[in-house]
């Protein structure tokens, strides 16, 4: 699998598609996502696996999303998403507000191939009150009434994450990040961005192994070096905190927030396809 | 005497709550992102030679788990999880936690980040300590706008574990399965500032005390080991409560 450029991979994702993306600390595909902001990307249907974080948030503001499916919209210390929280209160996005496990879940359902999968807990919050495509039943199992939550299976049309290495046979290493390998097979088709290509196959060794996805599951892959930025990677570089709580500040306003745009996102074409 | 920062009283408070006798025994506990007090009172009765396993999700590198985010969520399913924190924008008379917001459904007057996994470690994990510093009319609520995860469940749903506590920065309340109990009140607190600043309903017996100060022997762990554990998590915390920071710790160190 020949690797891309960024601007290709973000041309693979339509208008309107349902787009799997991880959190701010599992490998954020972040320099995707400007790449898609400068696409003018529109309609995207996001899902928080489990949760949003930056990346989201910048989508958001620039007014790329329809709606967001996530248990929270959150950039750690620095608190919940602006944009995000913006949009919520002027109505512009639609918010399917979930819990962490019920996402994993209907990944896993749709990882499997079954229609839908069951949960414990859930059951009395309102989070559960507002979702009509989630249903409640009785245990069949059980002798005494046991209602449990089942949940349809989540099928993404892409997922998309920034992995440490590819080889040259599209296999990607996410390490222990093991949750980004459900929302990778669940997905139709995964568009993976990664610090660097190496040689040899990584399935081929023991140790990489466990840490691999494999490239059945990805449609194509570009290399984008620092691709996580402001986000870390795993142990190879860390968050850059003080940007994010500088964007939480910023982007609090639209005009901020339009400031960030041009100055981060239209202007780094450059730096982002590496 | 050193003077004690109300971070540290409400740490030690922790670590006591965790340790509470007639409570399902800790040991495993689970400490969510962005809760360096929870964390730090896991780190004292670690630091104090209790045998107890944390795991801590919020670590830049490293980590208790191997199968991905998921798995916190598949060991509580499972039961070996016994103990976790949860706060809330709003938390009510029943134990209720709102992480969503306020106003219309999904928050169209204040959004808060979300639910996270609330719904289902509420239910599935032994005990939780509910905490949240800040104590005011709109936090402790009568009836919160929206329940992320719900204090209370129906006697047909199958639950395994409730609140054990709330614990903020004015006092301890005990949860017993239906309503809140005032435990103790911090320094500088009377019952007369609880009850001004508490919206919501609970009761007060007759010989409320005040909340233990930490130990000099706790002061001392929390300022050396526990900070050491801390730097690299929660550099922010320890710089503000300690006035440590990680570089100086790693200049000190070579």
């Amino acid at each position: 699998m020949a690797p891309q450029n960024l601007d290709a991979l973000a041309a693979m994702i339509p208008d309107g598609a349902l787009l799997a993306l991880p959190p701010d600390d599992s490998l954020a595909p972040n320099a995707l996502i400007r790449a898609l902001i400068r696409r003018n990307v529109r309609n995207l249907r996001l899902i928080g696996v489990p949760t949003s974080g930056f990346g989201t948030d910048l989508l958001i503001g620039a007014g790329c999303v329809a709606t967001v499916e996530t248990s929270a919209a959150t950039l750690g210390e620095a608190g919940t998403g602006p944009r995000f929280a913006a949009a919520v209160r002027a109505g512009s996005i639609r918010v399917i507000d979930a819990t962490c496990p019920a996402i994993h879940t209907a990944l896993q359902a749709a990882e499997k191939g079954v229609p839908f999968m069951p949960l414990r807990g859930v059951l009395g919050s309102d989070v559960m009150n507002h979702r009509p495509d989630w249903h409640v039943m009785a245990n069949p199992f059980a002798a005494d009434d046991d209602p449990i939550l089942l949940l349809p299976a989540l099928t993404p049309d892409f997922a998309a994450f920034h992995a440490s290495c590819a080889d040259s046979e599209g296999n990607v290493w996410v390490g222990r990040r093991r949750e980004l390998a459900t929302m990778a097979h669940a997905s139709r088709a995964n568009v993976v961005t990664v610090e660097r290509i190496v040689p040899g196959r990584l399935l081929d060794d023991e140790t990489m192994a466990p840490g691999v996805i494999s490239g059945v599951y990805i449609r194509a892959i570009a290399v984008a070096e620092r691709g996580a930025w402001p986000g870390g990677l795993l142990d190879e570089y860390e968050a850059d905190r003080a940007h994010i709580a500088d964007y939480a500040r910023i982007a609090r306003s639209d005009g901020g927030f339009a400031e960030y745009l041009a100055r981060h996102v239209q202007h780094t074409a450059n730096q982002d396809a590496a | 005497m050193t003077t004690i920062a109300p971070q540290e009283r409400l740490i030690a408070t922790i670590a006591r709550l965790i340790l509470d006798p007639s409570a399902h025994p800790a040991r495993h506990v689970a400490v969510g992102m962005a809760s360096p007090i929870p964390a730090a009172a896991c780190w004292l009765l670690k630091k104090s030679g209790h045998d107890i396993r944390i795991s801590l999700l919020q670590r830049q590198t490293g980590g208790p788990f191997s199968e991905g985010g998921r798995e916190l969520f598949d060991l509580a399913g499972q039961g070996r999880i016994d103990l976790f924190f949860l706060g809330g924008g709003q938390i009510d008379s029943e134990a209720n936690i709102n992480m969503i917001g306020t106003g219309e459904w999904p928050g169209t007057e204040f959004r808060f980040p979300g639910s996270f996994g609330s719904a289902f470690m509420y239910m599935t994990v032994p005990r939780t300590i509910l905490f949240r510093e800040e104590h005011t009319n709109r936090v402790l609520v009568e009836r919160v706008d929206h329940i992320s995860a719900n204090g209370i469940s129906d006697r047909a749903v199958i639950r395994r574990g409730r609140a054990q506590a709330l614990v903020t920065g004015r006092c301890v309340f005990n949860f017993d399965g239906n309503r809140f109990t005032l435990a103790s009140i911090h320094p500088g607190e009377t019952i007369e500032s609880i009850d001004a600043n508490t919206a919501m309903s609970y009761l007060t017996p007759p010989d409320v005390g005040m909340t233990l100060d930490p130990t000099e022997a706790e002061l001392g762990l929390l300022r050396g080991a526990v900070c050491d554990e801390m730097l690299s998590t929660y550099p922010d915390f320890c710089q503000r409560v300690w006035g440590r920071s990680l570089q100086e710790a790693e200049k000190a160190a070579n």
